[in-house]
């Protein structure tokens, strides 16, 4: 993969600078809403992506580059103060609303309290092959690399959370079969579309709304500080997967698309139905019950998951609604 | 491995360590993940498995389905 193109000043300067022999620091100053940002949000995800599959035309010692990494800790100093701020009114009612110790039932409050922005239900009825087609180019993203961030937590847990967790990844990644990892089904689903199943090919077409989904995975991944975000985040992925999936199935089935792409969704009816209870229960609560010092930021984990996906999904509907689409312009025709 | 349920308030039982599940009309259904799901609330239209629909039932008193999980 490359690195994306810029869209900006500021993200022009930092891919210059990731492509140099030795990256320079630079500075990031937070003007705009960092949240639909468009130059903020691709330099992030580009910082991000080093640490995962990286880039053909960046050196992979830049990861720890430490002008790079500073230029991160500004963006991400803004962007979870962003997401503090969106999701602080939901937590603090779910706080309040239950009891201390339990947390499932708290995380469905957070939940609960996001707006739906009636994605599934577009999808399921109104979607045009087009439209559908578009929305899997938002969701290949994160698909692609299918619970990744969430496994930078495994060696930051201890006991039953760990052991609950890792029993949820070993599905997400196949179940020890190479032919069943998620994020392959996922590629052979956009195969399905006629879309390039390609790690990375949509980069340029996906608006800040939907990097932003995948950057607050990486913000909570790639700190162990946040790890009680990071996996409030998976719980409230996976409790808010089975029903919609359900209503992707039928939208796929009702435009005829190939049964590679209904076979992604119908899989993760049942298998998401399981990893809401495992998450919910087995990671969250009992990782509270260890740390209580790490309730807020598991609550904040899946109001950031809930939120960010509303706003995106949101985005989505909005212009579908109003006969138009919400990639970016140059790059409409990648689904038409 | 034993096999081992777990029930879950208001949802479905976790169930690992199974090769299959008998639903209600004595059909054998073979397990495909080490942890499965099986539906508690009698609405699921994957059934035995739970497809989450226990979270749209509220006013429905639940209808428990009697499962039996083998282990062979
Ligand atoms: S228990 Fe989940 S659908 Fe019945
Ligand atoms: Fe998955
Ligand atoms: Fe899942």
């Amino acid at each position: 993969m490359q690195l994306p193109r810029p869209r900006g000043p500021f993200s022009a300067q930092v891919f210059a600078s990731m492509v140099s022999p030795d990256p320079a620091h630079v500075a990031y100053d937070a003007h705009a809403d960092v949240l639909s940002d468009e130059d903020a949000q691709i330099a992030l995800w580009a910082l991000y992506e080093l640490s995962y599959r990286g880039f053909d035309d960046v050196d992979a010692r830049h990861e720890w580059s430490p002008g790079l990494l500073a230029t991160r800790a500004q963006l991400e100093a803004a962007f979870e103060q962003a997401l503090r701020e969106l999701t602080e009114p939901a937590v603090g009612r779910a706080l309040d609303a239950d009891r201390p110790d339990r947390v499932p039932a708290q995380i469905a409050a957070v939940i609960d309290d996001a707006e739906d922005a009636g994605l599934a239900r577009f999808l399921q009825r109104e979607a045009t092959e087009e439209q559908y087609r578009e929305f899997l180019v938002h969701r290949s993203i994160y698909h692609l690399k299918e619970s990744d961030p969430h496994a930078f937590a495994i060696p930051r847990l201890d006991g039953a959370p760990k052991v609950a967790l890792a029993e949820l990844q070993y599905d997400e990644f196949g179940g020890g079969r190479v032919d069943r990892l998620h994020s392959t089904l996922f590629a052979r689903a956009l195969e399905g579309a006629g879309l390039d199943p390609t790690y990375g090919a949509h980069i340029d077409a996906v608006p800040a709304a939907t990097l932003a989904v995948n950057n607050a995975m990486s913000l909570f991944a790639l700190h162990r500080r946040l790890r009680g975000a990071l996996m409030g985040h998976l719980a409230a992925f996976e409790s808010t997967s089975s029903l919609p999936c359900r209503r992707y199935v039928g939208g796929a089935e009702r435009l005829g698309f190939d049964a590679r792409v209904t076979a992604y969704f119908d899989e993760h009816v049942e298998a998401d139905a399981v990893h809401e209870q495992v998450a919910c229960r087995s990671i969250c609560q009992r990782l509270v019950e260890q740390h209580p010092e790490l309730q807020r930021d598991v609550l904040l984990g899946a109001g950031v998951c809930v939120q960010l996906d509303a706003r995106a999904g949101a985005l989505m509907v909005d212009a579908w609604r109003a006969g138009d689409s919400a990639l970016l312009d140059t790059l409409q025709q990648e689904v038409a | 491995m034993s096999c081992q349920v777990e029930i879950c308030p208001d949802g479905p039982a976790l169930v690992r360590g199974a090769d299959e599940v008998i639903d209600a009309a004595g059909r054998a259904h073979a397990t495909t993940r080490p942890v499965v799901a099986v539906c508690l609330c009698g609405r699921s239209q994957r059934a035995p498995w739970c497809d989450g629909t226990h979270k749209v039932v509220t006013a429905a008193a639940p209808r428990p389905s009697v499962v039996e999980a083998r282990d062979s």
